[in-house]
């Protein structure tokens, strides 16, 4: 398995792509069935945010391996408008409101950790992190 | 919450393998039990459905290749029900803090626009204004002259809750800044017309009634703004009259003038005064008509005028099972000698 393996998201068919490398890599990693599902649905949102409010981008995957514990690194990368107001983004309580998705708080949920740095007119990058149970 | 899943799983496990055998009924009791557990740990959807393929696979490892594909669907489709089911707390704790800060809206609202009723010697006065939700969108005022004149304003804002009543307050304060006694209820409401086409937005609009009433004349001077008509009762024919007013709700356009209506009002005579969350008040499906509302009020005409109204207040409340649709305001006042 490489360390790091990426997927560009240019169009809604890469979701897929993606999703389906954040599962294997899961997989192998020795990640339960639940975490497997919840990581897969994690990058869906990611690479979906892409598809819809970025021109391109892409998401990477790198396994981390300390000796006290192992996880998987993902991290979502665009060039998109960026966002200007993020405590707006990450604002709780849409899911149930039947909106777009689960977006970004729903993705901090699914994994373990999570960190979003965005600029305007540049893009916007989220690193989130899942420790293996 | 793991050992949780744990503990339960071994009895979910057992619960299964049990009703596998025997489709009984225990079983199904038992996993009720089990699943309330589950609730009140808030383990989600996704990984009970994990503790059944696990479960399944130990009962029977010949399990065909179908079925667990199947299974694993299943958790897939789980996961964003665990996602909503995550943001419950969240939205029961948003709830809990719109609901305290609207209830010291509301007692704010009490203190801002509270009036009390007056003496005045010769007239029995009663009132009753409960709101439908937590804010009132109706008001009402009484002004003690020195000269031993009472003013009264009940109004109404079309719409309910925060914005009526926030609405209403600027009425309150209209008012306090004249001049009462020297302001007859037309140039009252000629005023306030101004008020409120100036400052509140087109699509509000408020209905008011304002009276003056003299006891040295015995005689009730009283203008409307588009409010619901009051009722005069005549105590000599034991008749209800609708008292006729015309005139445009305020706001609408900013050069109203407003007619003035001059009562005489003799001894036991009554004058009802009223929002529409009284004459709108429901049975069922069916609005009540306006007979019924005059009957009512007949039948505790005997009562001193708080008891009457309380009195209307109560019947109407258990005709709407408890539930006010609409803010009820009633006011009557009764000359007694």
């Amino acid at each position: 398995m490489e360390p790091q393996s990426c997927v560009n998201i240019n169009k809604e068919w890469d979701i897929v792509g993606a999703r389906q490398l954040g599962r294997e890599m899961a997989k192998k990693l020795g990640f339960g069935t639940v975490d497997q599902a919840r990581i897969a649905t994690a990058v869906s949102e990611l690479a979906r945010n892409i598809y819809l409010y970025a021109d391109k981008g892409q998401i990477c995957f790198e396994v981390i391996d300390k000796r006290e514990r192992q996880g998987l690194c993902m991290t979502a990368v665009d060039t998109g408008p960026g966002i200007s107001d993020i405590s707006k983004v990450m604002e709780d309580g849409y899911t149930t409101s039947g909106g777009l998705g689960a977006g970004l708080p729903g993705v901090k949920r699914l994994m373990d950790e999570f960190d979003i740095v965005s600029e305007i007119e540049k893009g916007t990058r989220i690193k989130t992190v899942k420790w293996i149970r | 919450m793991e050992e949780v899943i744990d503990n339960s799983a071994a009895n979910y496990k057992e619960l299964l393998k049990h009703y596998l055998e025997s489709q009984d009924e225990q079983a199904l009791y038992g996993v009720e039990k089990v699943s309330k557990s589950f609730i009140k740990n808030e383990i989600l959807p996704e990984e009970i459905i994990n503790l059944h393929i696990q479960a399944m696979g130990e009962i029977n490892p010949n399990l065909k290749a179908d079925y667990k594909h199947s299974m694993n669907f299943l958790l897939e489709a789980m996961i964003f029900y665990g996602l909503a089911m995550q943001e419950i707390p969240l939205l029961k704790e948003e709830k809990h803090v719109l609901k305290s800060e609207i209830s010291v809206a509301a007692s704010m609202q009490k203190t801002l626009l509270g009036t009390t009723k007056p003496t005045i010697e010769g007239l029995d006065i009663g009132i009753i204004s409960v709101p439908a939700h937590q804010m009132n969108g109706d008001y009402h005022h009484f002004i003690k002259g020195k000269d031993g004149s009472l003013g009264i304003a009940i109004a109404d804002v079309v719409g309910k809750g925060i914005p009526a009543a926030l609405c209403m307050s600027m009425i309150k304060y209209a008012m306090d800044s004249y001049p009462e006694e020297s302001m007859s209820p037309k140039s009252i409401l000629k005023n306030l017309n101004r008020v409120v086409e100036r400052n509140v937005d087109p699509s509000m609009f408020i209905t008011m009634c304002y009276a003056h009433y003299k006891p040295k004349e015995s005689k009730l001077y009283l203008s409307s703004a588009g409010h619901e008509p009051g009722y005069y009762y005549h105590a000599q024919s034991d008749t209800f009259e609708e008292i006729e007013t015309k005139g445009l709700v305020l706001g609408v356009s900013p050069d109203t003038e407003y007619a003035q209506y001059e009562l005489p009002i003799n001894k036991n005579d009554m004058i009802i005064l009223l929002t529409d969350g009284v004459t709108e008040c429901r049975d069922g499906d069916r609005f009540i008509d306006s007979r019924e509302v005059l009957d009512i009020i007949k039948q505790y005409a005997d009562l001193p005028a708080q008891q009457m109204v309380e009195g209307v207040y109560k019947h109407f409340e258990k005709l709407q099972d408890f539930q006010l649709r609409d803010d009820f305001t009633l006011l009557v006042l009764r000359k007694d000698v």
